[in-house]
């Protein structure tokens, strides 16, 4: 340790000053706060544990977590923002049946949808994923590590991060007795690795964060991808989906409308911006989001993803 | 331990000096004092030893306070006196005090650049501040210091797409800018003197398609700490002159982006030159050439 007493004092009083953060902020909705009550089925044997709109990181149970019931067994999609909200899904998953858990779908890698696989981690569970989630996983799991712990009481450390035993390049079907899911892998969009997963007997599409709803979209991937995966999507036919955040289920395509539009109008105003010779600070200053009134923590993410568009963008011939 | 589970013990260590490295829980009520422990603690010495700085508005450091995104976060140095050959800033230094490499680079400029002005995007680890120190040709100081709290305070997470950047590694973009009246109005104000309308400087823009990494990141299939690969210098210059030249970290987002400016007095060509750590260089030229009172640049 080569410190000196300087850089110890400023040490000590970071340690003194996340263990304030953290006896301060709890996490609502944590362990215990889930029962059976708290799912709600939306179809035949489909159960959605719906997330409630907040910060990552401020809260665990941000995402929307759904798991879907067949005769032999029950897949799980997404798993919640820490240990204690994957235990809680699990607990409510076993008050509805005693059919084991068989695979667990991340559909893509943020910690508010990965961050309670740890809860599942046993044997016979096939944890599946898109093919770039390990590399996602391994190379940003870190710094999430650090920012949860941050807010939680209890240390969160790398056994969170389960890496997918089986990955998908274009197209799975995962058989979970007289029931099919058909798991897809998508182009970069949200994140470069974003998985669909399409209960075919109900005809509910989960879309992960390909589709918010009420939560501000949230850019990490590429914004000409995004729009193009959802462009087809919403060519075909869906019952419902159950979108990353928002309400539990929503009507298909209208669902995927404000994440287009809002895409849509950001991509427009950012490549105008570029265009003009215009630096990418003063665009984070000044594009505006459109309308947004419909939409929650646009103070939080819109200046990001005026960013991460800019960046993408102005590569563009 | 499962075999899914990530983190062997063998990193453990390694990831422990690293979370102390960036470890950066909210400090909010940092008096200066301590925000520049830092800098009054060795790195001032380490560059600058007991030389003057002048902490006055030579140079004007522009970043935001709060950045949505660790990984780009805006900066500029405005300079407020024109390049001329009897007085010109010759480098200027760029820091993030708490970066794991403080210094993000060295800038330098020539009478040729018109204006000392420069903009880039950088990564930011910590709250911390972020400073720019100017050194004229008569040799003296000049600083301007900015806080940034990079949003979360900790990380500048990696790479959203690292594969969009690795399939067009080294392709670069020479751009030139017609400014928007707000900056052009200024720089008039600035630089009337000195500048006629035809001979004002241009605002160029190189870009480099580059990952730009760390090697703070873990590569997941071999558990090591992937090598650091980074653009390590930069040159630009006209018709043979140098009008930009840069020697810089990982502190540099990826796809580094330099604004910078340039006094072309002529049609003529620019070479923009790149080395990164691996050795690789990347070399484009482009014609620049006046088109109606402005400037276009083409490859």
């Amino acid at each position: 340790m080569t410190a000196d007493n300087a850089d110890n004092r400023w040490l000590l009083s970071l340690f003194i000053h996340a263990a304030m953060i953290s006896s301060a902020t709890m996490w609502p909705g944590g362990a215990g706060a889930a029962a059976a009550s708290t799912v709600q089925e939306i179809a035949e044997g489909v159960f959605v544990r719906q997330g409630r709109t907040a910060v990552l990181f401020e809260a665990d149970n941000v995402a929307n977590l759904a798991f879907v019931i067949g005769s032999r067994c029950v897949a799980v999609i997404d798993t919640g923002g820490s240990f204690a909200e994957g235990r809680a899904l699990d607990r409510a998953i076993g008050e509805l049946t005693d059919l084991p858990v068989c695979f667990v779908i991340n559909t893509h890698v943020h910690p508010d949808h990965t961050f309670g696989n740890k809860a599942f981690d046993r044997e016979n569970v096939q944890f599946t994923g898109h093919e770039k989630l390990p590399r996602a996983m391994a190379l940003r799991g870190d710094t999430w590590l650090q920012r949860a712990t941050e807010y939680s009481e209890a240390p969160v450390d790398g056994s969170h991060i389960v890496l997918p035993e089986r990955t998908v390049d274009s197209e799975v079907q995962l058989d979970l007795g007289h029931r099919m899911l058909i798991v897809k892998a998508h182009a970069t969009a949200h994140t470069d690795n974003d998985l669909s997963v399409l209960d075919v007997r109900t005809g509910t599409l989960f879309p992960g964060d390909l589709v918010f709803l009420e939560h501000l979209p949230v850019l990490d991937g590429s914004i000409n991808g995004w729009l193009d995966e959802l462009q087809q999507l919403m060519r075909e036919k869906y019952e419902r989906v159950v979108p990353g955040h928002g309400p539990a289920h929503a009507a298909w395509p209208a669902a995927a409308r404000p994440t287009v539009d809002y895409l849509h109008d950001l991509r427009e105003k950012t490549r105008a911006w570029i265009a003009r010779g215009g630096e990418l600070g003063k665009a984070q200053e000044a594009i505006e989001a459109a309308r947004p009134e419909q939409w929650r923590l646009v103070e939080q993410y819109h200046q990001r993803n005026v960013g991460a568009a800019f960046a993408e963008l102005e590569w563009e011939d | 331990m499962n075999r899914r589970t990530r983190w062997a013990g063998e990193v453990e260590s390694l990831r422990m000096a690293l979370t102390a490295l960036v470890l950066c829980a909210g400090v909010t009520q940092a008096t200066t004092v301590e925000e520049d422990m830092v800098w009054t603690g060795g790195l001032r010495s380490a560059y600058f030893q007991d030389r003057e700085i002048h902490s006055d508005d030579l140079i004007t450091l522009e970043a935001p306070q709060r950045a949505e995104n660790a990984a780009i976060v805006p900066v500029s140095i405005k300079a407020n006196v024109p390049q001329t050959e009897e007085r010109y800033i010759r480098t200027v230094w760029l820091f993030v005090d708490k970066n794991p490499g403080p210094l993000v680079g060295k800038f330098h400029f020539t009478p040729a650049s018109g204006r000392a002005d420069l903009g880039l995007r950088l990564r930011v680890d910590a709250y911390s501040p972020v400073r720019a120190v100017a050194e004229t040709n008569d040799g003296e100081l000049h600083m301007s210091r900015r806080f940034v709290k990079a949003s979360g305070g900790c990380s500048a997470p990696a790479s959203s797409d690292p594969d969009a950047a690795r399939q067009q590694l080294g392709k670069m973009k020479f751009l030139v800018h017609q400014e928007d009246g707000e900056e052009q109005a200024s720089a008039v104000e600035r630089h009337s003197p000195t500048h006629s309308p035809s001979h004002r400087p241009t605002l160029a823009q190189l870009m480099i398609r580059h990952p730009n990494s760390s090697g703070l990141q873990m590569d997941q299939v071999t558990r090591l700490y992937a090598p650091p690969e980074f653009v390590e210098q930069v040159k630009v210059s006209f018709e043979g002159e140098e009008i930009f030249r840069a020697e810089t970290s990982f502190a540099v987002s990826e796809n580094p982006s330099f604004r910078f400016y340039f006094a072309p007095q002529r049609e003529g060509e620019v070479t923009a030159e790149v080395i990164d750590t691996e050795g690789r260089q990347f070399r484009e030229t482009y014609r620049v050439s006046p088109v109606s009172g402005e400037i276009a640049a083409r490859p």
